[in-house]
């Protein structure tokens, strides 16, 4: 790809991702928002995390992975625990990460 | 916790993320070395669009050679979930200028979004706090990509550090620490299925979006029609 034609797509890559993002912001501060869309907002946050984390685990280079030695969900357990025990991400990100390090290492 | 100190403020709720982005920027600074893109188109890529997955979606197409045109209309596609994420913070950013919107929201990803979701809801809505935490956390995305670059061709291979694990690891501490009563349980689990078996039916690229406006609209249905204690205290 020439220079200009990555140009050309960065710049377009920025206006779609920055657009989406910035709009709903910008266009609906300072306005009453009804009961039932300002209810709808409160859940957005569970809703996508959740919707981006079940195939985080279960998909694994554009293939669904079901098998029982599937790592990323055992994995999850631990991490889970850690989260609600103590309630810091730092701790769950680094718990997950040593599980599948250890993991790998011990059995590989 | 040093709540008391700005840098306490600022470096506690961003380094859950940094410590995610290093690696994963990191993967993303690899695979657009082996994809052949530049040190500066692949800095570029992180200054100007610093979307993670559509990142590493946009290194995958130029590697294959698919044109700008369907790499742009993707990360439009892939994308478009932030626009729910910028709505639901609107109702906490009354007081801010204009502007200020304007340079949050560039940075607003589903990481950042997360941390200031929890942060918002807890009273924590400052500018002042706010866009330092999201500039640190795209400062470590820079330093993974181009840590990532450099170490180039020579590192193929991220798993035996398990640096894979890093996004869904955060994922998991995000949502759960979101959870506070059953009714975010149920919106919980109707999001993940329906997320999980949209992308199993073959809709890879809309999955997200649809399941979490089914989910989310589960829940507003929830909370106008029932009520109920919270299941348990919010922590800070």
């Amino acid at each position: 790809m020439s220079d200009f034609n990555f140009f050309l797509m960065i710049g377009g890559m920025m206006l779609v991702t920055y657009l989406p993002r910035l709009l709903p912001a910008w266009l609906l501060q300072g306005r009453t928002i009804h009961p039932f869309l300002s209810a709808w907002l409160k859940y957005v946050p569970v809703a996508v995390l959740s919707a981006l984390l079940l195939p985080s685990l279960l998909v694994a280079d554009g293939k669904l992975n079901l098998a029982w030695d599937n790592l990323y969900l055992w994995a999850a357990i631990p991490a889970a625990l850690v989260a609600l025990k103590t309630r810091s991400m730092f701790a769950t990100v680094l718990v997950g990460m040593a599980v599948v390090a250890l993991t790998r290492l011990l059995f590989a | 916790m040093e709540k008391s100190t700005i840098i306490g403020r600022v470096f506690t709720p961003a380094l859950p993320v940094v410590l995610g982005y290093l690696p994963i920027g990191f993967a993303y600074g690899v695979l657009a070395a082996n994809a052949g893109l530049t040190l500066m188109q692949t800095m570029a890529m992180s200054v100007f669009v610093f979307a993670g997955s559509s990142q590493l979606i946009a290194v995958g197409m130029i590697s294959q050679g698919i044109n700008p045109i369907s790499i742009v209309l993707t990360t439009l596609i892939v994308n478009l979930r932030h626009l729910l994420m910028s709505a639901a913070l609107s109702p906490h950013m009354k007081e801010w200028k204009k502007i200020e919107i304007a340079g949050f929201c560039f940075e607003l990803t589903d990481e950042t979004f997360a941390v200031h979701s929890l942060r918002f809801r807890k009273g924590e809505t400052s500018p002042r706090i706010a866009i330092p935490i999201n500039v640190i956390c795209q400062i470590a995305w820079l330093i993974g990509s181009l840590l990532g670059v450099l170490a180039g061709g020579g590192i193929t291979d991220v798993k035996p550090f398990a640096l894979d694990y890093a996004l869904p690891a955060m994922f998991i501490a995000l949502l759960l620490l979101q959870i506070q009563n059953r009714k975010q349980v149920w919106v919980a689990l109707l999001g993940a299925a329906l997320s999980l078996g949209l992308w199993a039916a073959g809709i890879t690229q809309w999955n997200v979006i649809l399941a979490t406006v089914a989910a989310a609209t589960l829940g507003a249905v929830l909370e106008t029609r029932v009520k109920e204690a919270p299941l348990t205290e919010v922590k800070s």
